[in-house]
């Protein structure tokens, strides 16, 4: 089953992590992506560029920021092909954004 | 009879179908089978054996009128099993990997404890309905998003990998003592449920002490049940007529939990099993139950439990110690606190303040019946 791993954190989270534990996390994230069960994988940039639209009758309505505006964003993602949830899990728990006050959702995809 | 072998044929099918709902059906079936014919034709020599086989070929019939259904199931090739092969067919028990999915954290804890209950208990969704006070549509609601997360999810059918054990089984440990805790409020016998799937989980996994120790707690617990209530005032463990607790469900209780300790058991279940033992002792060694207190509080971290350990030392006889503890904790809005604390300060002749105590407990009483229990200690200062 293809899980996708959605991560939010609280812009600029990571970067004022000290450099050490910044380079850690970095690490981190490459070897997720290097994993061979790793499908897909993106980062996204900060939330200061994004842009919203909505169409209406018609009429394209473009918005300057995010569709929600919370505290933790999202950030990037992942999608893993796992056996099941808990496998699902354990690679969530090892996406650093979820142990510095962050959070990652879960979503299976939908099977084509 | 019914009810005995449900967990197990279900477990059976829900391994074998991969697909909890399809199961059920197929189990529900079979059931209405047997309760026909088993009366007529007498009761199968290996009765789960004939239910699961039954089952089985009905999820397969099933599938196979329902094409698209096969491909949403482990079956790639539905193998062919006839009643003839009954006798030979040895169901595994596969109640512990349904324990597992049922009380996996991914679900909501109400839906956990509804599913438990269904599918390890074999209650009826009325009846869960009627223990929660909900309307049947609502608890059917609940118990089918359960089933549909699971399998859109892949919430696995497994016992869980070592390193993940400890914490999964402190999840289903804490959905079967929230079944005991709704029985033990007083409605439909859920205490009894939860005693009969903590007894299963001991039968599963012998060596966990935890397991044990929360058997042990609740037999403890349940054999007290007749002399908690005097019509509808609470009695405190003091003034209960212990010609009305169980002897034997003490007994079995203490056995229990001896078989904890053996396994060299040390958290919080089997400390509070201890600790209830302890208090069914004639002459109750509070120093003893105030030290069990005290561990239990380093592992749960919990002021409540620090209320209780003030208690014990209260009973211990240094009252004046427990007050200075009862001062220092954080539960401003727990009844239990002011009430604890009007008790020991009436003790020591301060009965201005402990009367101000009672009233901050009764402002904050939720039921009835307690409420009633304060205003007769205000009358009795």
């Amino acid at each position: 089953m293809k899980y996708a791993l959605l991560i939010y954190a609280e812009p600029g989270s990571h970067e004022a992590l000290p450099p050490d534990e910044y380079e850690q996390a970095f690490g981190e994230y490459m070897a997720l992506t290097a994993d061979p069960r790793c499908v897909a994988s993106g980062q996204l940039q900060p939330v200061s560029t994004a842009t919203t639209v909505r169409v209406q009758d018609g009429r394209t309505l473009t918005t300057d920021g995010p569709f929600a505006d919370t505290k933790e964003v999202f950030g990037g993602y992942y999608v893993f092909e796992a056996g099941n949830l808990d496998e699902a899990l354990e690679l969530a728990a090892r996406i650093p954004a979820a142990r510095i006050g962050g959070s990652v959702e879960i979503r299976p995809l939908v099977e084509r | 009879m019914f009810r005995e072998q449900w967990g197990r044929v279900l477990a059976s099918l829900v391994g074998f179908l991969g697909d909890f709902e399809l199961a059920e059906e197929a189990a529900q079936e079979a059931f209405a089978v047997a309760a026909e014919r088993w009366p007529q034709q007498g009761t199968p020599a290996n009765p789960a054996g004939w239910l699961v086989v039954t089952a089985r070929n009905r999820a397969i019939d099933r599938i196979r009128r329902e094409r698209t259904l096969a491909e949403k199931t482990r079956l790639l090739e539905p193998p062919e099993a006839t009643v003839d092969e009954i006798d030979e067919t040895v169901i595994e028990d596969e109640r512990l990997e349904l324990i597992f999915t049922c009380c996996h954290p991914a679900l909501a804890l109400e839906a956990q404890v509804a599913l438990t209950l269904r599918a390890l208990g074999g209650l009826s969704t009325e009846e869960i309905a009627r223990a929660f006070l909900v309307s049947a549509e609502t608890m059917k609601r609940r118990l089918s998003r359960a089933k549909e997360k699971i399998k859109a999810t892949g919430i696995p059918f497994a016992v869980p990998a070592a390193h993940l054990l400890p914490d999964r089984l402190d999840a289903v440990l804490a959905v079967v003592y929230l079944i005991y805790n709704e029985g033990y409020s007083g409605r439909v016998d859920l205490a009894a449920e939860a005693i009969r799937l903590g007894r299963l989980l001991a039968t599963l996994m012998p060596d966990e002490p935890e397991v044990h120790g929360l058997v042990a707690l609740m037999l403890v617990h349940h054999a007290r049940r007749e002399a908690r209530f005097a019509g509808d005032q609470l009695v405190l463990l003091s003034d209960q007529d212990r010609s009305l607790w169980d002897a034997s469900e003490i007994a079995a209780g203490r056995a229990t939990l001896e078989r904890a300790i053996a396994l060299r058991g040390r958290g919080p279940y089997v400390l509070q099993a201890a600790i209830a033992s302890l208090q069914t002792d004639e002459q109750i060694d509070w120093g003893q139950v105030a030290a069990l207190y005290g561990q239990l509080a380093a592992i749960t971290r919990s002021p409540v439990v620090q209320l209780n350990r003030a208690v014990a030392i209260a009973q211990s006889g240094a009252t004046e110690q427990a007050l200075e503890l009862v001062e220092h904790l954080e539960l401003d809005d727990y009844q239990y606190l002011h009430s604890t604390r009007a008790e020991l300060l009436r003790r020591l002749g301060r009965t201005e303040d402990a009367r101000a105590a009672y009233r901050q407990a009764l402002a904050l009483a939720s039921s009835e019946r307690e409420r009633r229990f304060l205003e007769r200690r205000i009358a009795e200062l």
